[in-house]
């Protein structure tokens, strides 16, 4: 009777994480020859599986080049059959953003065409791309099988090149991690900001440099007053027209600086600063009280050493 | 180990608003942990105690960084506190500091490494000779004991061991408040080839010698500790001076 029991549960249990773990992706076109995935706005979880970024292909004349590749193998495998729905072109090209696992751990299912990164990006992949991998085994679960990292094999410069047939301009910044590439279609006039950009949800700061993320969004809120420019496709959030994403990150990392500098200052311990109240504008930004947490724990620290090492 | 409701604690409940009074417990862990009856032997060497809500213990539910645990320890609401014990039941190594509250009151921040999600808890001593006990649960996704120190993979913090900066408050929302932090490995000894090496001892003193705490500091506490402390009313300069296992002496003055 027991053991009846504690099947029928672990059945209810088990029956609500998508069994057959499909991610439903669907291309979405921000024009003819640019597409995108847009992930959810949430954390990762064993119900989305790690989607929770925007990944996109671009249709050049030689091929499809490919922007980040998702949070996992199965995401990676996915994507390419989207992908194929769309066009009847092999993909020719992956284009690695910055070193987070979301935007990499999918590369395995490109296995054989080239994988491009900024230096730093493939650094970032060689040496913390397994810890990252483990950590979203832990918060995604199954939707991870068979992930492995498949780091970047071959190094890209910055400036416009042609790719593929497509004339590219590839931007290096840095800010959100240490290496963070943004790609401009000069054809289409869409801009892969990477995660220098979020839309609709707070930003994460595991890595962040937050003087230089500012300036990485002036540099790329310059591409949005070109008069090529048609639309912005932010690392996490919906596609958009113009530069308001980029406006309401900088509000965002501004707010967070100030307000750590403010509380360093004080003399606040750092449970002090978790527990002051986001302010009204945020309240209601995704996931906003979380990576104000975890903000707090990667930033601090240093914020509040150049507090106490200017007291001597 | 159970005892019968102490006339000190009858006592204690008697002084307390009512609610509290009720949630003043002698015996059942409020944190529920298995681990309870095992800390109460080897911590407090089965004293009895008194789970107690006037103690308070801050750290955030989900820890971001095993390594760097924020904990606030507030037993300023209790009169006569002659020392404070932290620890962590399901820590490798459970003792994380001791203070004595000497001249100041008896609040202390600082950081911790936690290897596996565990209840923090503060054991405070009144004169009495009671031990009130408050504590918080923490979850992590742990490894923090037996991660190397960043200062192990270089040698560039040598130069700098013991290195103390620190800043004192006299004015503002949080005058009195004192905040330092000590450049040190604190190596827990759980990692292979990495000998513990961490602050055994630290001491504040005001400008005219008296003491206002002195810690006892083990392993778990995070590398390169930082303390916030009160010091009640500013005057003049800290003097916070110490030494760590190997010997390591530092002593030095912050001024307001």
């Amino acid at each position: 009777m027991k053991s009846w029991l504690a099947l029928l549960l672990f059945v209810a249990l088990a029956a609500p994480a998508a069994a057959d773990f499909d991610y439903a992706l669907q291309a979405q076109a921000v024009t003819g020859e640019v597409q995108v995935f847009i992930g959810r706005n949430e954390d990762f979880n064993t119900t989305n599986g790690g989607n929770i970024v925007n990944t996109g292909f671009i249709v050049a004349p030689q091929g499809l080049i490919v922007i980040d590749s998702g949070p996992s193998l199965r995401y990676g495998q996915q994507m390419r059959q989207a992908m194929a729905r769309v066009s009847a072109k092999p993909p020719v090209l992956v284009i690695n953003t910055h070193h987070h696992p979301d935007h990499f751990l999918g590369n395995q299912a490109f296995a054989g065409i080239p994988i491009v990164a900024l230096p730093g990006t493939q650094q970032g992949i060689a040496g913390e791309g397994n810890a990252f991998a483990e950590n979203l085994y832990r918060m995604s679960g199954d939707w991870m099988k068979g992930t492995e990292v498949l780091a970047p094999n071959r190094l890209l410069a910055a400036g416009s090149q042609e790719i593929a047939g497509r004339r590219l301009r590839l931007i290096a910044l840095d800010g959100h991690t240490g290496a963070d590439l943004a790609v401009y279609d000069e054809a289409s006039g869409v801009l892969f900001a990477g995660d220098i950009v979020f839309n609709g949800r707070a930003p994460t700061t595991p890595h962040a440099e937050l003087a230089h993320w500012l300036g990485a969004l002036d540099r790329l809120e310059a591409i949005t007053r070109e008069a090529g420019f048609r639309a912005l496709v932010p690392g996490h959030g919906a596609v958009s027209s113009d530069a308001a994403p980029i406006r309401q990150t900088r509000a965002w990392l501004q707010w967070l600086d100030s307000s750590l500098h403010e509380a360093a200052r004080n003399g606040l311990d750092m449970n002090e600063v978790l527990a002051r109240p986001l302010p009204p504008a945020f309240a209601d930004l995704p996931v906003a009280a979380d990576e104000y947490r975890r903000s707090v724990g990667h930033l601090f620290p240093s914020i509040e050493q150049e507090v106490l090492g200017a007291g001597r | 180990m159970r005892f019968p409701l102490s006339i000190a604690a009858i006592a204690l409940a008697a002084l307390m608003p009512p609610a509290d009074a009720a949630a003043l417990q002698e015996s059942g862990d409020p944190l529920a942990s298995a681990r309870w009856s095992e800390m109460q032997k080897q911590i407090l060497d089965g004293a009895p105690v008194l789970f107690d809500p006037r103690i308070k213990v801050i750290a955030p539910s989900t820890a971001e960084n095993p390594m760097q645990v924020p904990v606030t320890v507030d037993a300023t609401a209790l009169p006569n506190v002659q020392e404070v014990v932290v620890f962590a039941d399901f820590n490798p190594i459970l003792n994380i500091l001791r203070f004595f509250p000497e001249g100041a009151p008896a609040y202390l921040g600082f950081r911790v490494k936690l290897q596996q999600s565990t209840p923090v808890r503060a054991a405070v001593r009144t004169a009495d000779g009671v031990w009130h006990v408050g504590g918080t649960w923490v979850n992590t996704v742990g490894g923090g004991c037996t991660a190397p120190s960043a200062a192990s993979a270089s040698t560039a913090w040598q130069q700098r061991l013991n290195e103390v900066s620190g800043r004192q408050w006299s004015e503002g929302p949080n005058a009195g408040r004192v905040r330092l932090r000590i450049v040190h490995p604190m190596d827990t000894g759980l990692v292979a080839g990495i000998p513990a090496f961490h602050l055994e001892e630290i001491v504040f003193r005001d400008a005219a010698g008296k003491a206002l705490m002195r810690l006892q500091t083990y392993e778990p506490i995070s590398e390169n500790p930082v303390f916030t402390l009160n010091r009640g009313t500013v005057d003049g300069p800290l003097e916070a001076s110490g030494h760590d296992n190997n010997g390591n002496r530092f002593k030095t003055s912050i001024a307001p």
